[in-house]
């Protein structure tokens, strides 16, 4: 076990060196930065800071109310009580079809919370000095390693403990003087990693999008109009705009002009663009801005997602999570293109680029199957549902990745579960190999009442795919959805020229230019006949 | 067939009435082609460059249209489409068995009387009834951006108007088969055709007068 925990180790340090990486190798919009203060120049800055927390303690010294406005938002409690629905979601207690679950796994997973030492659920979320703002502001060498609890690493530490593996140590007060507004590679550290590694979760997010070309994404083109995520996700007192949980599928009003005041969500493409955005000619007679009134924009745009040449993964199964070699150690299986297909501490994957979106009717409502709802293991659990009504006023059409997940469940109560994979120690699915332990302490830190009995459970999870814009020219071609077994097939509530048609009439139709054309055959046969009797 | 008696040749399709003819020829078997291929029938050229040239051509057509009811009624010319009971039974029955006989067309065309009754009726038909089928709901279809403005999006939905485009398309095919086969029952095979291209064509010259190209 000494072993595996060491490989393990290895793994881990691999993978926390790949995601600092890639915060370092970033590229920066190379403009001079606008604001009005240079931090360097800050005696509160001069450091040296032996902790995070010193840190923000400086920055709270000027920007005394950016704790307060963080603690309010969903980057600090990863809560959020859906109004819509009722349902009390976030990241706390979600469960998903990836890695399924935050509980018991804090010190691992909060790597991606914006504070200071969530290991467990005695996290003190009033505590302001724990916000951390080095997370979302710096501008590189910046990295919060597994298995700290999102803390940074200032001292050179062994992890795992016993393992002879060490974490270098970060120059806080020098990542503290160079701080910025938020880049693509700050949300993107999150963001693009989600579900253990670069896109796998999204499809439209990755890490292909710090160095987007025009063809990848039309706004965040690094040699184009080269957007920051805050450009269309824009903040109000660190309130960030737009989200995936509740989302905004139509918004049929003209562009919000600038310094508008309105309630509207600014990262949806209409706030710009406005819900008529195509210039057409006469003779299109405002064909395309027609369509806004049944498609999201993105189910034209964004033509297929993963496209930066970053896989993303399409299926995740559990169940086969576990096999071990001969000599009981853990092992990796790739495919041609190098991409893990097996992975024992895991299970199986599959990975998809360039992947054609699904699509559906969406109005932005979004209920999940949670911890203690019962599910039905007979068929596919949703993990999630997008609502919306075929043809419905408040929906549009949206292009989704969908995901298939096998994971574990509770056989007698019918609940999903939440297994204890990340932190080592005795109980870790990826130290122990071991189901039973694994899923009873998951179950122990969540909560949730668990009978010891588990099995798999085949899910499905979806994305909304909004990121990844493309070209106009590579936009989806009309012939796409316009003909039979289309993008669009299946879908209901719209009548599509090309492929909806009446079929008696068609019946009727060719029966009666066939009967015209037979007619005319054969009295053109009878004219024949009786002119060369008639010559005889 | 016939041609015991004495044949005059007189000028039956004037040079607009020509042009006009192929052009709108032209157009309907461009939108017929397109058309079917925008209901999805086949795939030809691609749906956007279907649908981009069977507008076009059915603005082209329109124009036309505009020029030529401005001519049918400068011309007097409209009159040759007021329907007749006169002959209608002797002319169905003609195409019906004395074509076959080499009985002579029960039908003498003038320049003042260029269609024949059933001619007439058919082309009244088309007017009249496969017109507005194929126009109404075009424009309709073609305009769908403007309904929910116009408040028509309550009255109508775009099935019921792609399903009535497509029943007048239907009777647009029938009608161009019967057309194109009845242009090969003149006194030659391709008589009909020739007379569309030059304007001339050739009648039994029963009643002898002088025929000059009109002005």
């Amino acid at each position: 076990m000494h072993k595996i925990a060491r490989r393990m180790a290895a793994a881990l340090a691999l993978c926390v060196a790949t995601t600092a990486g890639m915060a370092i190798a970033a590229t920066d919009t190379g403009a001079k930065s606008r604001s009005t203060a240079d931090h360097s120049k800050f005696e509160e800055l001069a450091g040296p800071f032996d902790s995070g927390e010193a840190v923000t303690r400086a920055c709270l010294k000027c920007h005394t109310e950016a704790s307060h406005q963080i603690m309010q938002t969903r980057h600090w409690t990863w809560e959020y009580a859906n109004p819509a629905t009722g349902q009390r979601l976030g990241k706390k207690t979600m469960v998903n079809a990836f890695c399924i679950g935050d509980q018991s796994n804090e010190p691992f997973c909060q790597s991606c919370h914006i504070g200071y030492g969530w290991k467990d659920k005695h996290f003190d979320f009033s505590d302001g000095n724990k916000v951390d703002c080095l997370a979302c502001h710096n501008t590189g060498e910046y990295a919060k390693p597994f298995g700290f609890a999102g803390n940074p690493v200032t001292v050179r530490s062994e992890y795992p403990p016993g393992s002879g593996k060490f974490v270098e140590p970060i120059d806080l007060a020098k990542i503290a003087q160079a701080v910025g507004r938020t880049r693509r590679d700050n949300c993107g550290a999150c963001h693009y990693y989600g579900g253990g590694g670069d896109g796998v979760k999204h499809g439209d997010l990755d890490s292909s999008l710090n160095t987007a070309t025009h063809e990848l994404d039309v706004h965040m083109n690094k040699d184009g109009l080269n957007f920051s995520c805050s450009d269309c996700h824009v903040s109000d007192q660190h309130a960030v705009a737009g989200s995936r949980i509740s989302m905004t599928a139509t918004d049929p009003h003209p562009a919000l002009l600038r310094g508008e005041k309105s309630e509207r969500n600014p990262a949806a493409c209409q706030a710009c663009h406005g819900d008529k955005p195509h210039k057409e000619s006469l003779l299109a007679a405002e064909r395309l801005n027609a369509h806004t009134d049944s498609l999201a924009c993105q189910s034209c745009h964004i033509p297929a997602f993963a496209r930066g040449g970053v896989s993303t993964k399409m299926a995740w199964d559990w169940s086969q999570a576990g096999q071990l070699t001969a000599e009981g150690k853990p092992f990796q299986k790739k495919d041609d293109h190098g991409h893990v297909i097996y992975d024992s501490k895991k299970g199986s994957f599959v990975h998809g680029q360039n992947v054609t979106p699904a699509y559906q009717w969406f109005n932005g409502e979004v209920t999940y199957t949670l911890q203690d709802d019962t599910i039905d293991p007979t068929t596919r659990v949703p993990i999630n549902v997008f609502h919306g009504a075929p043809g419905a006023p408040n929906a549009r059409i949206w292009p989704v990745k969908v995901f298939h997940g096998r994971q574990p469940y509770d056989t007698e109560r019918k609940t999903l579960l939440v297994p204890n994979v990340a932190v080592p120690g005795d109980t870790a699915f990826w130290y122990n190999f071991d189901w039973p332990k694994a899923l009873a302490a998951g179950a122990e830190a969540t909560g949730a009442p668990y009978s010891g009995k588990y099995g798999f459970v085949d899910t499905q999870m979806l994305w909304p795919i909004t990121h990844m814009v493309a070209p106009k020219e590579k936009a989806v071609g009309c012939q796409e959805c316009h003909a039979d077994g289309g993008r669009l097939a299946g879908i209901e509530g719209v009548y599509l020229p090309g492929r909806d048609r009446s079929v008696w009439l068609d019946r009727l139709g060719w029966l009666a230019a066939l009967a015209a054309l037979l007619g005319v055959t054969l009295h053109a046969i009878a004219r024949v006949i009786t002119h060369l009797r008639k010559e005889d | 067939m016939s041609h015991a008696t004495p044949m005059k040749r007189i000028y039956v399709f004037k040079r607009y009435e020509r042009f006009w003819h192929w052009a709108q020829a032209a157009l309907v078997i461009v939108m017929l082609v397109t058309g079917f291929e925008i209901h999805g029938s086949y795939n030809n050229l691609g749906f956007e460059r279907a649908v981009d040239l069977h507008t076009l051509s059915a603005w082209t057509l329109l124009a036309l249209w505009a020029f030529t009811i401005f001519w049918q009624f400068t011309t007097g010319e409209w009159r040759q489409y007021i329907p007749t009971a006169s002959k209608l039974v002797a002319m169905a029955r003609y195409y019906l068995f004395g074509i076959f006989t080499g009985a002579p067309h029960p039908y003498h065309k003038t320049a003042l009387k260029k269609h024949n009754p059933l001619q007439r009726l058919a082309y009244l038909a088309l007017l009249a009834l496969v017109s507005p089928i194929i126009w109404g709901s075009g424009l309709l279809y073609l305009f769908y951006a403007y309904w929910g403005g116009l408040g028509l999006d309550r009255w109508l939905s775009l099935e019921q108007v792609a399903t009535v485009h497509t029943a007048g398309a239907f009777m647009m095919l029938v009608f161009v088969i019967a057309h194109v086969y009845l242009t090969t029952t003149g006194h030659t095979v391709f008589a009909h055709i020739k007379a569309m291209i030059t304007g001339w064509d050739e009648v039994e010259d029963d009643a002898p007068r002088a025929t000059t190209k009109p002005r």
